[in-house]
């Protein structure tokens, strides 16, 4: 029973998490329709400006070890540390919340470069073309950043206060034995209010209806007057902001590397597509169903029924859906689908 | 062949030296290639086979003949998860080529025992080397030692990071009759089942890591543990695997589970939170690279180290890491235990040589990585000299049960029933107060090459023939 | 119209069959890297087929040419050595297999279709990788063993014996016979893709590319169409797997990943999508760049630029080493941006374009001695 239930966190942590990842796919491909390869190097360079800023923070004095002689090892503290102590202990241990806000400009200017210098003449080529470029952005993006920072994963650690456990189960009052991480329970409250924040901005105001009915028709909408165009800019930097945030939080759950973007690439088309396209309630759905899912799979009683089910069930329960429901879960007719 | 010089003459880049004429597409051609050229030109263009021996009227591939040089292929991954290990292994090969040279303060030249190295590269020829990307794939790695053989003329290849890729290498390497000085690999199968005659293994393996840890878990953590085994999915996790479980059993230990895990799920938590109720008080990590840096770190955020179970603290093992490894799971390794093929912390005579190379040069410590190519290059080397030729199998024999000391990891064999090392083995753990960034490995014990040897007959394989 | 094409092929293939003699002046006149040029251009090729052809995407086809490489291996082990029969069986399962797979994700089009062919071909790596690890050999690779109980031309091999490996009727398929060996199917495979292209079958591709709806409307199903060219582009990657293994015996499940149905889209995509020759070409960028610009280090660098001043070297070999041998990524990256940004339409929209300025050039200069004699 704990164990299910154990499972059902997992499910819904990692539900929200392929949601968060997504969500920014879901604007760019879902909605603006640019089929975005560089998806997850956005993602990469969000968790990279995390780790900038552990660099920036703990720049150190170097403290030479003289015992070694053969080359230069230092012991390195932190110039925080050394003109503020404990706060700048404090500064340095809270690196990954404060990154949430060093990213934001960092990403919002990464998207509108990105969207006027390159995307927007790629909105009428063929899919085939978005591919191509996108496609080559992400490596161009990741090679730059294994350039500087190396291939291998750097440690972004969550602040300590936050590095324990949650007793969930006491909470609800059930076992004692349920525990679960207080990272984990903010990403997913984190992703909640990211994705609710989203929605509304898009469902709710003037602006959102614009640029939803300059997707359905993009000429009609330009010809009442609306500078169509720097909408879209507007949402691209959105997504680019929300897959950047998203970036930044996963730090502490998996440290960062340049390659950490491809490794979420295909999962996010596969959330986006099977949520159905240009429907954001359908991608939160589909990351939510595709996690929980992961998760009773991953289950030992599971597997020893059906060996290897961990491995494909994402991709199964994608083609089962695509086959139950011609667009996804609720994707709109006639997106994409020529 | 004949074709490509004149075509390379033409091109406008073409530089004439001594050795012959270097150009844009085809950077190696020195006296020998060209003489090869030459050969293939007499022999007919028809069917100029590369592989088909005897081409060029020598008995063995890239037979160097009388050329003033002969080429090494250091095959190392330079792209994908292992890059950096990748780099760090080239780092080590090029300073093996400047020791074997005579360039630079020789290293380990001057604490090898025996030596029959002169200094002057090998029998006298320079070396040289060309590198390539395995991309840590066995087909991008066969690719590229293909044309190490087929083209760059290269006698030997070496390096690479994964079992895998090592596998497919060495199977290659038999069929073309080249030899093949493996770099990281750790699965059993590499010796074992899927030894090969051209193949030679210096790193140690996952049966020698079980049975260095046995002693010090049975020391540290006693003889009544259940444990909780995590598997990357694959055949080097499942020889680890089961080589850890045979060692802790055999303390008396109990194994509560085993379960597979997908390479690079990234998120592991459907994994560990079966750990966390199960009544295991160890968990064991049988995961390489980027599997276990995020596992490590993602059991220590669900808590598992700050557990009791059955009245004992909740310990978590890594059988298999490296410094690299320890760097990227930054604090979560501290305490760590978990076993190593080296450490530049080593005190002996000939890991301080190499450390005191490598760091002049490059400014920071050599990984373990780095320290078994090196060692693979010269060991490769040495042999030639021992057999006064570079005709494989003489070479081979040359190899095969060489006994050698002065290299780091004390008095080594090259056993020749499986060419499998048997040397000392580090257990280590993850430094908690580190005195410098480079610090972060605790050697807690250096267990005897004697604890870790064993039949090679338990694991099967045939070596096949000296003649390919 | 048909002369044309023959003569088409007729150039392809002697370029093709020529390869070994000039494809030394770029590096490129080895044995192994001629093979990738065959196979890979063939498994482009196919691609083209359904995605150049009918528009239809499929992120999946790299499961079909690991299907062609298994069997093929297995054909090795259990039939004969003889490389026909791998061959044969080869493309014949990995059809077999396309019509699965294809029956079912081609009742979806667009996007839709090709995440459902992903998620088939990343089932086929995940399952190939692990669980069918008695069947593939996991993450090592199917090869050959000394015990394989080869029904023709004996069983197994004599302790300490060599293994034996692949020919075609006695003929040894290593080195540059295995080149010939790929290099003539290559040119059969680029023939049936020219006719198909020109034939009513392909008419009617086309015409699902332009407008499936329409198509619909008048009362034509259009699915088995679509449905024969996914399986015969499958059969082109199972017959491109298949002689993966019969020049080099092993099979990797890393073949099937995602990553390596991409490659085959981005060879497409950077030769010219629809484009015969489009495809060929870019296989043979991308295979050129992996195993050249990744060959590059900084003394081989070094080495080139040594015309250059001295402090000019000193400056510019470290940033051109920036973009080889470890960092061959990002050339190719920069490739695929410079390409998309001023070839649209991909390598093959750049000869047309070149074509046409010399052409125009022509007839500007015909126009003009023409107005001239009117004078």
């Amino acid at each position: 029973m704990e164990a299910v239930f154990l499972q059902l966190l997992n499910g819904l942590d990692k539900g929200g998490a392929y949601a968060l990842i997504a969500l920014g796919l879901t604007l760019i491909f879902g909605t603006l329709g640019v089929v975005n390869f560089a998806h997850g190097a956005t993602f990469m360079i969000g968790s990279f400006c995390a780790v900038t800023l552990q660099k920036l923070l703990t720049m150190s004095q170097k403290v030479r070890d003289e015992s070694v002689t053969f080359f230069e090892a230092y012991k390195e503290v932190p110039y925080l540390e050394i003109w503020f102590g404990d706060t700048g202990r404090a500064l340095i241990d809270w690196t990954v919340p404060l990154a949430l806000l060093f990213s934001i400009p960092i990403m919002l200017a990464f998207g509108y470069i990105m969207e006027r210098g390159l995307i927007q003449r790629f909105y009428k080529r063929t899919h085939a073309e978005q591919i191509l470029v996108t496609f080559g952005l992400a490596i161009v993006l990741q090679e730059l950043v294994k350039a500087y920072f190396g291939a291998n994963p750097i440690p972004t650690p969550a602040p300590d206060i936050v590095s324990g456990s949650a007793h969930v189960g006491a909470w609800l009052g059930m076992s004692d034995a349920i525990v679960y991480p207080w990272w984990r329970l903010i990403y997913f409250l984190f992703a909640a209010i990211l994705i609710g924040g989203v929605f509304a901005f898009l469902n709710m105001t003037t602006f959102g209806m614009v640029v939803r009915a300059g997707m359905a028709d993009r000429e009609t909408v330009g010809l009442i007057g609306i500078d169509i165009d720097k909408k879209f800019t507007i949402v691209f930097g959105i997504a680019a902001v929300v897959t950047g945030l998203a970036g930044v939080m996963y730090t502490p759950v998996l440290p960062p590397d340049y390659h950490i973007g491809m490794e979420f690439l295909v999962l996010s088309f596969v959330v986006v597509v099977v949520g159905g396209m240009g429907s954001l309630r359908g991608a939160v759905a589909a990351g939510f169903l595709l996690g929980i899912l992961q998760s009773f799979a991953s289950m030992t009683e599971v597997k020893s029924i059906l060996p290897g089910i961990d491995q494909i069930i994402i991709y199964l329960v994608a083609v089962v859906i695509l086959l139950v429901r011609p667009r996804g879960l609720m994707g709109r007719e006639g997106v994409m689908e020529d | 062949m004949f074709f490509k010089q004149q075509a390379g003459l033409h091109l406008i880049l073409k530089m004439s030296t001594k050795q012959g004429v270097k150009t844009l597409g085809d950077m190696k051609v020195n006296r020998r290639s060209f003489m090869k050229g030459t050969a293939v030109a007499a022999a007919g263009v028809a069917a100029p086979s590369f592989f088909t021996r005897n081409a060029w009227g020598a008995d063995f591939v890239n037979n160097p003949g009388d050329a003033k040089s002969v080429t090494f292929g250091f095959n190392v991954p330079q792209t994908g998860a292992y890059a950096d290990e990748g780099a760090d292994e080239l780092r080590a090969y090029k300073l093996a080529v400047k020791h074997l040279n005579g360039e630079g303060d020789g290293g380990m030249l001057n604490t090898m025992k025996p030596l029959s190295l002169k200094g002057n590269g090998v029998l006298g020829k320079k070396i040289e080397f060309v590198t390539g990307d395995t991309q840590t794939k066995s087909d991008a790695a066969r690719s590229s030692a293909k044309r190490m053989i087929e083209k760059d003329g290269a006698l030997m290849i070496t390096g690479g990071s994964s079992s895998g890729v090592a596998i497919a290498v060495q199977n290659l390497c038999q069929e073309a009759g080249v030899i093949f000085m493996a770099g990281l690999t750790h699965s059993n199968d590499t010796t074992g089942k899927d030894k090969k005659r051209y193949g030679f293994r210096h790193f140690f393996n996952a049966y020698m890591s079980g049975a260095a840890l046995g002693p010090v878990l049975k020391e540290e953590m006693g003889t009544d543990r259940r444990a909780y085994h995590l598997t990357a999915d694959y055949t080097w996790g499942w020889t680890q695997e089961e080589s850890i479980k045979n060692t802790t059993e055999a303390l008396g230990w109990t194994t509560v589970n085993t379960v597979k895990t997908p390479v690079g799920a990234g998120d592991f938590s459907q994994y560990i939170t079966p750990v966390l109720n199960s009544g295991a008080d160890v968990l064991i990590l049988n995961h390489y690279g980027k599997d276990m840096i995020n596992s490590l770190t993602q059991a220590v955020q669900f808590g598992l180290r700050d557990k009791q179970v059955n009245g004992k603290q909740f310990e978590i093992i890594v059988p298999l890491f490296s410094r690299l490894m320890a760097q990227g799971a930054g604090d979560n390794i501290k305490g760590i235990l978990g076993s190593t093929n080296w450490n530049w912390a080593l005190q002996d005579a000939g890991s301080q040589a190499f450390v005191k190379s490598f760091g002049q040069e490059y400014g920071f410590p050599p990984s373990q990585a780095a320290h078994t190519c090196y060692v693979q290059a010269l060991l490769y080397a040495n042999a030639c000299e021992m057999a006064g030729s570079f005709y494989p199998p003489e070479v081979i024999k040359a190899l095969e049960g060489f006994e050698f000391d002065g290299m780091g990891n004390g008095k080594t064999l090259y056993r020749a029933e499986d060419h499998q090392c048997f040397k000392d083995v580090l257990v280590v753990r993850g430094n908690q107060n580190p005195s410098s960034q480079f610090d972060l490995l605790e050697i807690v014990k250096e267990v005897p090459a004697e604890q870790v040897t064993y039949d090679p007959a338990i694991f099967g394989g045939e070596l096949g023939p000296y003649k390919a | 119209m048909q002369m044309k094409d023959n003569i088409l092929v007729a150039i392809f293939a002697a370029v093709i069959l020529t390869m070994p003699i000039w494809a030394g002046a770029v590096g490129a006149g080895y044995p192994d890297l001629l093979q990738k040029f065959a196979i890979f251009g063939l498994f482009a090729i196919g691609f083209n087929i359904l995605f150049g052809f009918t528009g239809y995407l499929s992120f999946g086809h790299a499961a079909f040419l690991g299907v062609g490489s298994y069997t093929a291996m297995w054909s090795f082990k259990l039939l004969s050595m003889n490389a026909l029969p791998a061959v044969i069986l080869a493309t014949l399962l990995s059809g077999i297999f396309a019509a699965a797979i294809g029956f079912v994700a081609l009742r979806r089009s667009g996007i839709y279709f090709s995440i459902l062919t992903l998620a088939f071909a990343q089932m086929c790596y995940n399952l190939a990788y692990s669980v069918l690890t008695p069947v593939t050999m996991g993450e090592t690779g199917l090869t050959l063993a000394a015990d394989d109980p080869r029904i023709f031309g004996g069983a197994g091999v004599e302790a300490g014996g060599a293994l034996p490996s692949p020919d075609f009727f006695g003929l040894s398929l290593s080195g540059y016979n295995g080149f010939y060996f790929a290099a003539i199917i290559l040119v059969i495979g680029f023939y049936i893709s020219v006719r198909l292209y020109r034939s009513s079958f392909g008419l009617m591709l086309l015409a699902v590319k332009s407008n499936q709806n329409r198509m619909n409307y008048t009362g034509l199903n259009t699915k088995p169409y679509l449905l024969s060219a996914f399986v015969i582009s499958g059969m082109y990657a199972g017959l491109a797997g298949a002689l993966m293994v019969v020049i080099d015996p092993l099979a990797g499940a890393e073949r099937m990943q995602w990553t390596a149905s991409g490659e085959v889209v981005l060879m497409t995509i950077l030769g010219g999508v629809g484009t015969l020759l489009g495809p060929f070409i870019g296989a043979v960028t991308i295979k050129y760049f992996e195993n050249i610009f990744s060959a590059f280090n900084d003394a081989v660098l070094n080495q080139i630029f040594d015309f250059l001043p001295d402090f000019i070297q000193v400056i510019w070999v470290p940033f051109a080493s920036l973009f080889v041998g470890k960092g061959w990524h990002l050339t190719l990256g920069v490739l695929f941006m410079l390409v998309v940004i001023f070839l649209p339409g991909g390598a093959m929209e750049g000869f047309r374009l070149l074509k046409e300025k010399l052409f125009k050039k022509n007839e500007d200069a015909a126009e003009t001695a023409k107005a001239g004699g009117t004078e």
